[in-house]
């Protein structure tokens, strides 16, 4: 992360400096910084109201319910959570909630499944092999129904707009299942704690600005 | 089809929360206390996040607003030429991962302009609706636990954007091509 957020500063400084919108980078750095802030405090009501929720739900045996239902499967993705961890629960109920569409309630969720999984981390500063699947799997983005788009084709006037949602649910799930394919994968081969610390994989100067451009 | 979806989508928040409570209360949980227990870590988790998310966002605005994302669209413009991908999408294959906002309207724009039969429109939808915006994903629920070794997290959600994106245009040929 310390060479992605270097070279993204780095490189938008040089561009910008090329391209003779040095003054547009500038006034970036004082609208994203706001714009952080923003998001956060955004959060805040949104936040609050669904983890109350997910109190109530974790109070009521929900969490424990839906851990035991998952079990199977859970075993076998997360494989490094104990099974009395209620880890479990929280990934499920923030798989339900994006797979619905309603991210708002998603990320207090994923956070709540994030700190379960935090407990059972050796390392507080790196992210267990768990983390980093739970995180594949959110990245990906997996929706039964894309609601954001379709109020967008909608307004358009698009006369058909279901018709991408069976496009759509295939490809998320190729992303999806890619996704956990990989975070599997790569939690066998990978050794090193983090990018930096791990001499062959630390960047050359050029190559990291290949794997940024590559990544797209 | 689309009643029942448009019925999914407005039903999906209210059932959900009325699960809940019905739940609760049936197991004689004292749904207001706990509600107000949890509630109370909302405002943490939201200042927990704000360094990450300050650091990305900054990050990022930067690069967008340096002209990077225009330099790399024209130069992979000829490759992405050839796999018939609109020239219109382009720019929304970089900008996906970096910021759920820009992706949006970079989506609204390519709509509004092309209009509702345009096969970039059906493109441009499949690849907003089927993603996440990695980076943020990663700020908010990495930061929220103060996590800063990353490891292998950012590949995989880089390298399954990217395979989302070969994969959408793979199947809107398939299906509108």
């Amino acid at each position: 992360m310390n060479y992605i957020f270097f070279f993204l500063i780095v490189i938008s400084i040089v561009i910008g400096a090329i391209n003779g919108k040095l003054q547009e980078v500038c006034n970036a750095v004082m609208s994203g910084a706001e714009l952080s802030v923003k998001v956060a405090f955004s959060l805040i009501g949104i936040m609050a109201f669904w983890l109350g929720m997910m109190k109530i739900a974790q109070k009521s045996g929900i969490i424990d319910f839906l851990s035991k239902i998952l079990k199977p499967v859970t075993k076998v993705l997360f494989n490094e959570i104990p099974p009395e961890s209620t880890a479990v629960g929280d990934i499920a109920m923030n798989f339900t909630a994006n797979a619905f569409g309603l991210s708002n309630a998603a990320t207090p969720f994923g956070i709540k499944a994030m700190e379960e999984l935090q407990k059972e981390n050796k390392d507080k500063t790196s992210a267990s092999n768990s983390m980093c699947l739970f995180l594949g799997m959110n990245t990906a983005g997996f929706q039964l129904i894309p609601t954001t788009v379709l109020a967008v084709l909608i307004g358009i006037g698009y006369e058909n707009p279901t018709e991408i949602i069976a496009p759509t649910l295939l490809v998320t799930i190729i992303a999806f299942t890619f996704a956990v394919v990989l975070s599997k994968i790569l939690q066998k081969v990978w050794r090193g704690q983090d990018l930096p610390l791990t001499p062959t994989l630390s960047p050359q100067r050029g190559e990291g600005e290949n794997s940024l451009g590559g990544n797209e | 089809m689309t009643k029942i979806l448009n019925l999914i989508s407005l039903w999906a928040l209210p059932v959900l929360i009325l699960l809940i409570l019905f739940v609760g209360m049936i197991r004689k949980v004292p749904v207001y206390e706990e509600f107000t227990k949890g509630a109370k870590d909302g405002f943490k988790v939201a200042i927990n996040i704000i360094p990450y998310l300050v650091a990305i966002i900054v990050a990022i605005s930067m690069l967008r607003a340096s002209g990077a994302i225009e330099m790399l669209a024209n130069l992979l413009a000829p490759l992405l030429k050839s796999w018939h991908m609109p020239a219109d999408v382009l720019p929304l294959t970089i900008v996906r991962s970096l910021s759920g906002s820009a992706a949006l309207g970079v989506f609204s724009d390519i709509a509004n302009n092309l209009g509702a039969n345009s096969y970039a429109t059906k493109l441009a939808a499949v690849m907003v609706g089927s993603s996440e915006t990695t980076f943020y994903v990663l700020a908010v629920y990495f930061g929220a636990v103060k996590i800063s070794k990353i490891r292998y997290a950012l590949i995989v959600g880089l390298l399954a954007d990217l395979v989302g994106i070969i994969s959408a245009v793979w199947v809107c040929n398939w299906m509108f091509g």
